[in-house]
């Protein structure tokens, strides 16, 4: 084999010079995997489930993205990229794992296309079950970090008690993904604490970045009722058991970094979950969907 | 399990072992000094009494794109060497690790300029725990030999690599980071 060979077998895939646009020509990232859902669990609640777990991840992805050609260095660049591209693989795991528990899901939207492509790119904003933090704007590269920390810091607590679920998919994503997001809540442990312990200016910014990403914390912690029948039936987690971890995380940042811990809510309505989100999630998927929708199964 | 199956060209059966072979053989798109077994992705090939390859493969990282390569790649060289009847299974569990890599790959990654990876191990119980400095790793510089070596970022050109410098020559190169 050449190097050129994944060129060759992409033209092979699709005949003559076509490549692929988007998702099409991708394989099922599932393949051969056994997606039976376990006995005395409702599949749609398992759907369901991996969506909202897939669209943390894929909003996340879509946002960290933004920052190609526009981090303040290449190195920085590449990080924000590898961690968006781990996240897009998460997400793609979990779509798949939704639409092989409930394919009637998929097949409404889009008939002819692969699971993942039809949940990604035919739900609108309110089918989209993410929590409302990923889906705010980037602002500055603080407000990102500050982002990044409190998603990471959420999404491994999750994701780490997630390994122990009696869904055998959900248990094998969770525990890649584990390995995954340990890195990227260092990358953004360090940089937060980098800039409140840095210049007054980077102070002012990362303090400003995490005030703008507390409103968004408290839903973070609230179940909706398919999470908590899931907690229960010994596949999902309770968001509400998460809260003590994160607490700590965010001590071991927030002190070094000369920064105020928050005071977080108690009460809250789990919009995002619900799929009530902010503008910013609408326009965000008008450009991570316009291609596909314009041109369903496009090769070029 | 050796099975023979006929159709083969030459006029020899390819049998399982032929077929772990050409599995072996094939290389990863973006380190390609590197086969699937040396990677530690490829975990089994069968051949059915029919003749039907089906191999079984594992993701390095969710989103590394290299496995879609990998795939047409292992069903393009099965083909080629005469299996007609190519399945190309995921298996999740237990998630990859660079501890699969083998010896062999390691001397290889090593030999073409990139740094490779320091032991993963088993994590303790209780709760991942954050590291804010650095992780305090023995990397020597694949150019010089230096164990002087720093981290410049625990990312790089692709999923799996971190990028440092070396302290003696100043070189800048890559290291694959364990997971």
């Amino acid at each position: 084999m050449t190097d050129d060979s994944i060129y060759d077998s992409l033209a092979d895939e699709h005949g003559g010079d076509a490549r692929w646009a988007f998702g099409t020509g991708f394989d099922d990232p599932l393949s051969g995997v056994d997606t039976a859902v376990p006995d005395g669990v409702d599949p749609g609640d398992v759907a369901a489930y991996s969506l909202m777990l897939a669209d943390d991840a894929l909003v996340m992805s879509q946002r960290l993205t933004e920052w190609c050609t526009n981090a303040p260095e290449l190195e920085e660049e590449v990080a924000l990229a590898n961690i968006g591209l781990d996240l897009l693989g998460q997400a793609r795991l979990l779509l798949a794992r939704a639409g092989a528990a409930d394919p009637s899901l998929p097949r409404r939207l889009a008939p002819d296309l692969p699971h993942e492509d039809a949940l990604a790119y035919f739900r609108g904003p309110a089918d989209y079950r993410n929590v409302t933090l990923v889906e705010v704007d980037n602002g500055d590269f603080a407000r990102s970090a500050a982002r990044l920390l409190v998603f990471s810091t959420w999404r491994l607590a999750l994701l780490d008690r997630l390994t122990g679920s009696r869904d055998a998919v959900l248990a094998a994503v969770a525990a890649k993904g584990v390995k995954e997001v340990t890195y990227h809540r260092d990358y953004a442990a360090r940089w937060v604490v980098r800039l409140g312990d840095g210049t007054t200016t980077s102070h002012e910014r990362i303090a400003a970045g995490l005030e703008a990403t507390w409103p968004h914390v408290a839903e973070l912690f609230a179940s909706s009722d398919i999470e908590l029948r899931l907690a229960a039936a010994g596949i999902g987690v309770d968001l509400a058991e998460l809260r003590g971890e994160f607490d700590d995380v965010m001590a071991q940042v927030l002190v070094p970094a000369g920064l105020p811990h928050p005071v977080i809510g108690s009460t809250v309505d789990n919009g995002g979950r619900s799929g009530r989100h902010t503008d910013a999630l609408a326009a965000l998927l008008e450009e991570m969907q316009g291609l596909a929708r314009a041109h369903p199964e496009a090769t070029w | 399990m050796v099975t023979t199956v006929g159709g083969a060209r030459g006029g020899r059966a390819p049998g399982v072992a032929d077929a772990r072979a050409v599995a072996e053989s094939v290389t990863d798109p973006e380190l390609p000094m590197l086969t699937l077994a040396d990677l530690g992705v490829l975990r089994s090939v069968d051949v059915s009494a029919e003749g039907a390859v089906t191999v079984t493969i594992t993701p390095t990282y969710s989103g590394c794109p290299a496995m879609d390569a990998m795939r047409d790649d292992l069903r393009r060289g099965l083909s080629a060497a005469g299996y007609s009847t190519v399945d190309v299974r995921t298996v999740l569990q237990p998630a990859w690790s660079t501890d699969w890599i083998t010896p062999a790959g390691r001397a290889k990654l090593a030999h073409h300029g990139i740094a490779p990876p320091g032991e993963a191990g088993r994590r303790a119980p209780g709760p991942v725990p954050l590291t804010l400095q650095p992780r305090a790793r023995r990397v020597a510089c694949p150019v010089c030999g230096s164990p002087d070596t720093e981290e410049l970022s625990e990312f790089s050109a692709t999923a799996c690599k971190a990028l440092r410098r070396c302290l003696g020559c100043r070189e800048p190169f890559e290291h694959i980071k364990e997971i």
